[in-house]
């Protein structure tokens, strides 16, 4: 059941630059487990593209299945959203993009739906390059059918159910760079602060932007011993780099020092500051960035933040060459040859 | 006694794959069809890019027979390993060319066919030094040979390799020097030695010859598909390559040069699906192209779009399984597997095309079904109406046709409709519920898609009854479906006769001859060839109309008559199986036989009089 949000809001909530509050973006009450991971990033979801002012129904979601599948329903209720099947999110996002190249496209799955059943697809959407935002809602378990360990559960960690995890996990992020993604990014759901901008910035950036997001599953992995658990990402969280997000034609307002930024412009004109110099020739280089992701894992801490940037990368539709208009507002006019080629055509057999 | 006919004859080319026969193969058979006269060939060939042996079979038929016939009346044997093999199928009366530059081995002792020597090699070599020319037009100076042994005369071959290489003059030049090689020895050493020949007609008329993956590219092309994702696969591959080439040719903007289309190449058939299926979802014309295997990974993706009324067209070129099979092979055992494909209670529909024609055509149509009824439709073709070329009916386009996009509400119908929208509302009660695209409207019209149970307004639910309602409200779309799919083709002969045939896609070829060699001989069918699922009431009528009915059909387990007795009351016996799995394609000799066969069981001897004559003839 999908339960609807009660309408009243506050006569003089703020407002964005299209004039719609907050409520245009929120979708209806969660159904998730109390605490769930899930819901801080559906939250977080909503206020990056409430800030980014972007028109609600221009944007399509698209989920496989899971719990984070279930979440577009929690977000965006103006939004057309599509729920499909387990571990195939990218192949039907594919397809709609090809569709629309003008909407925003907004691909939620978890660990189990990209980094298990779904690996091949989410290898090939990346290899792409669809201009999609892509987020793993990463737990390190399968909730809805009762906590079995997933891929990305790291080695030794022990989830409710305290057997260690005797297999070596996946690093979607480290796969992701290797893989050719434009964007990549680690967040955590705890973390709103650096998880709003870093959303913003992958809703700007042109490409596939991924973003992995530690979600603790508060029912099932939630405990110390656990890697997934709030407890151990917040000792264990070490953020790669200050930065801030500014969208085209936003004030730039910043907490850190002026002065001290590297900026770094995407395609859409917006602008990433990094606040540590070295950052910048870490996340514009491959080799770089893997290593410093592998580093900080043999340091037994949790690299977040925005790992790896090339505002320039090709999308798929620049990659295939095709027309800037999408290709669903085409009627017989322009698709259709007509019969004089038909003809010819056959001649041509004779 | 040798074989000796005109116009009405089988030539087997066995040859080594890879080795660039089949250009010159292609060539024969052409130049044929350029003289007017019917023709049919067959590729057989391996799952293999270098090697092994590969068939290429040319029928021959003043009548127009398109269908196989069995049996060689004159072989060109250029492959040293299938050499004896080819040898010993040859018909009594037949032909026997090899390359003479090496002796016949001893073991070659038949006195009933007739052998003739040309040293190819040895021509080849003595005319070209470019090892890799040498290998091709090795081959062409046998078609040289033939073209004197079956009097078609220089003059034809030349002008169709002219007309081959019109915009590479340089390279006709070596390929004629060939021909005239291959046809100036047979003309000195084999006059008169060949009883069989080809004489100009008009027997061809208008039609072209051409393969049904070419036809059913070009219906995607005309019907406007945009989004297409595939995954290679033999035998439905040159689907997707002929599309590109069609849309690289036609769909290109001439201001900017860029493409109005998008084809990606997947990782996998689920991808190829997932993709169409999301080009359908954002209201682009979208279709996949496979064959078994991967049909069968589609599976799943099938049940959502049928579930979740997604329009998305699938092109299942079919080829002989279980698991790999034999994937150079033609079957028509895909029928079950696709009309209830995916799990639960899922029904599809299907379009079965016989000739390239009607690839196009139901391509084309497909995409207009599959938006009206938002649900995916399965054209099924096969192997040997998708690759191998058949003469049919040139394409036409009706350029006053427009697409039917089905009931998709734009921003204008959003804000003046009266009641609330539902997705899955069904207003007129066709079982079909008004869709809207993303990105339509700001405040009205979004829902989530999804393959979980969904109310009217397409809100998740696990209540029985709303469950109910949407699965029943599927089966009055069935019914909708069923008035608009393609009809049977019927021809009754004689209301009275008490047995009939059915049959579908390419089996037509085949039961068509077999129907006028009964009729020739006094045994009268009626017959109807079915051309859809859901079946029709005519279907049915037809069934009932007669005593016995024989299904003619290319899979082991008569897939066709499974399907039928399931889906209407049918007797069990009525329904008599004609059936040939081989991986070749049936023969009317063979669906003869049979009927022979399943009269003479039932006791009918009356009847069979002239079934017998024929069979044994």
């Amino acid at each position: 059941m999908s339960v609807a949000k009660p309408g009243f809001r506050h006569p003089e909530a703020q407002k964005n630059k299209l004039g719609h509050t907050r409520k245009a973006y929120e979708g209806a009450i969660s159904t998730l487990c109390a605490g769930c991971g899930h819901d801080s990033i559906s939250s977080a979801i909503v206020t990056a593209f409430f800030e980014m002012s972007i028109e609600p129904h221009r944007v399509a979601k698209l989920s496989g299945i899971g719990c984070s599948s279930k979440t577009p329903a929690y977000f965006l209720g103006r939004s057309h959203g599509f729920n499909s099947v387990h571990g195939r999110m990218p192949s039907v996002a594919t397809g709609a993009n090809m569709a629309n190249r003008d909407l925003v496209y907004l691909g939620v799955s978890g660990d189990g739906d990209t980094a298990s059943i779904g690996m091949g697809q989410f290898t090939h959407v990346v290899r792409r390059n669809l201009n999609m935002i892509y987020v793993v809602m990463n737990n390190g378990c399968y909730g809805l059918t009762k906590g079995q360990d997933s891929a990305t559960a790291d080695k030794g960690s022990k989830s409710k159910k305290g057997a260690p995890v005797s297999l070596e996990s996946i690093d979607l992020c480290e796969m992701a760079i290797q893989l050719g993604a434009g964007f990549v990014a680690r967040g955590f759901s705890g973390d709103k602060k650096q998880l709003v901008p870093m959303l913003k910035a992958a809703i700007a950036h042109k490409g596939l932007a991924f973003v992995d997001v530690i979600s603790p599953c508060v029912t099932f992995n939630n405990v110390p011993t656990s890697t997934k658990s709030y407890s151990w990402v917040r000792d264990h969280m070490e953020a790669t780099q200050s930065f801030d997000f500014i969208p085209l034609m936003q004030e730039i307002t910043t907490e850190y020092p002026h002065g001290t930024a590297t900026p770094v412009a995407l395609h859409d004109g917006s602008i990433i500051n990094l606040y540590k110099r070295e950052d910048k020739e870490i996340i514009s280089s491959r080799r770089q960035a893997i290593a410093a992701l592998e580093e900080t894992k043999e340091d037994e801490q949790i690299l977040t933040g925005i790992l790896y940037l090339d505002p320039d990368s090709q999308d798929t539709h620049e990659i295939l060459g095709t027309t800037d208009t999408p290709l669903n507002t085409f009627g017989e006019k322009e698709l259709c040859p007509g019969n004089d080629v038909l003809q010819a055509y056959n001649d041509s057999l004779r | 006694m040798r074989i000796e006919r005109v116009n009405d004859f089988v030539v087997r080319f066995a040859n080594v794959n890879g080795s660039g026969s089949a250009s010159a193969n292609n060539l024969f058979a052409k130049v044929v069809y350029r003289l007017g006269v019917p023709v049919s060939p067959k590729n057989i060939f391996p799952s293999n890019i270098q090697g092994l042996p590969t068939w290429y079979e040319v029928r021959i038929s003043e009548k127009g027979y398109q269908g196989r016939r069995g049996g060689v009346d004159f072989t060109i044997a250029v492959n040293g390993h299938t050499m004896k093999q080819d040898y010993e199928m040859l018909m009594p009366g037949g032909y026997f060319l090899y390359d003479s530059t090496r002796p016949l081995p001893d073991n070659f002792q038949r006195t009933d066919v007739t052998v003739i020597g040309v040293p190819l090699t040895q021509l080849c070599n003595d005319e070209f030094s470019d090892p890799r020319l040498r290998q091709l037009l090795k081959n062409i100076i046998y078609i040289g040979a033939l073209a004197s042994l079956l009097d078609i005369g220089l003059e034809p071959v030349v002008e169709s390799i002219t007309k081959q290489f019109s915009k590479k003059p340089k390279l006709a030049e070596p390929n004629i020097r060939a021909l005239e090689l291959g046809f100036n020895y047979a003309q000195a050493n084999h006059q008169d030695m060949c009883g069989l020949s080809i004489r100009r007609s008009d027997a061809v008329g208008n039609r072209i010859l051409i393969d049904g993956n070419s036809g059913a590219a070009l219906g995607a092309l005309y019907a406007g598909a945009t989004v297409v994702g595939w995954y290679p696969i033999t035998p439905s591959t040159s689907v997707v390559e002929a599309f590109e080439r069609f849309a690289g040719r036609y769909r290109i903007d001439p201001e900017t040069g860029k493409k109005l289309y998008a084809v990606i190449q997947s990782e996998d058939e689920l991808a190829a699906i997932g993709i169409a299926i999301g080009g359908g979802w954002n209201g682009a014309r979208s279709f996949t192209a496979t064959s078994g295997p991967g049909v069968s990974l589609m599976n799943e993706f099938l049940g959502l779009a049928y579930f979740a009324e997604i329009p998305v067209v699938l092109i299942n070129v079919q080829r002989s399984g279980p698991s790999t099979g034999m994937p150079t092979r033609t079957q028509q055992s895909d029928l079950l597997s696709c009309a209830y494909l995916s799990h639960g209670d899922t029904r599809n529909v299907i379009l079965i095309p016989s000739d390239p024609y009607e690839c196009f055509q139901m391509t084309a149509d497909a995409f207009d079904l599959a938006d009206r009824l938002q649900t995916p439709v399965i054209v099924l073709s096969d192997l040997d109406i998708g690759m191998n070329d058949h003469l049919c009916q040139p394409f036409d386009w009706d350029d006053t046709r427009t697409y039917d996009r089905g009931k998709v509400l734009n921003t204008d119908e959003l804000d003046t409709i009266s009641q609330k929208w539902g997705r899955y509302l069904d207003i007129d009660k066709d079982g079909i519920c008004y869709r809207t695209l993303p990105g339509t409207h700001p405040e009205k019209g979004a829902y989530v898609t999804r393959g979980t149970s969904h109310n009217e307004f397409a809100a998740y639910t696990e209540e029985s009854a709303a469950y109910e309602r949407g699965m029943k409200r599927l089966l009055v779309k069935w019914e909708t479906a069923r008035h608009l799919v393609p009809e049977p083709e019927i021809i009754i002969k004689d209301e009275k006769a008490p047995m009939g045939v059915l049959f579908f896609g390419s089996s037509t070829y085949a039961a068509h001859e077999a129907l006028e060699r009964l009729e020739e001989n006094g045994l009268t069918l009626n017959s109807m060839r079915i051309r859809s699922f859901p079946f029709q009431k005519e279907v049915f009528e037809f069934i009932d109309q007669h005593e016995i009915v024989f299904a003619i059909e290319q899979n082991r387990d008569s897939q066709m008559k499974i399907l039928l007795a399931g889906e209407c009351d049918i007797s069990p016996g009525k329904l008599l199986p004609v059936t040939n799995f081989n991986g070749l394609p049936i023969t009317a000799t063979m669906i003869i036989n049979q009927i022979h066969t399943a009269l003479l069981a039932r006791g009918r001897t009356n009847l069979t009089t002239a079934v017998q004559r024929e069979a044994i003839s």
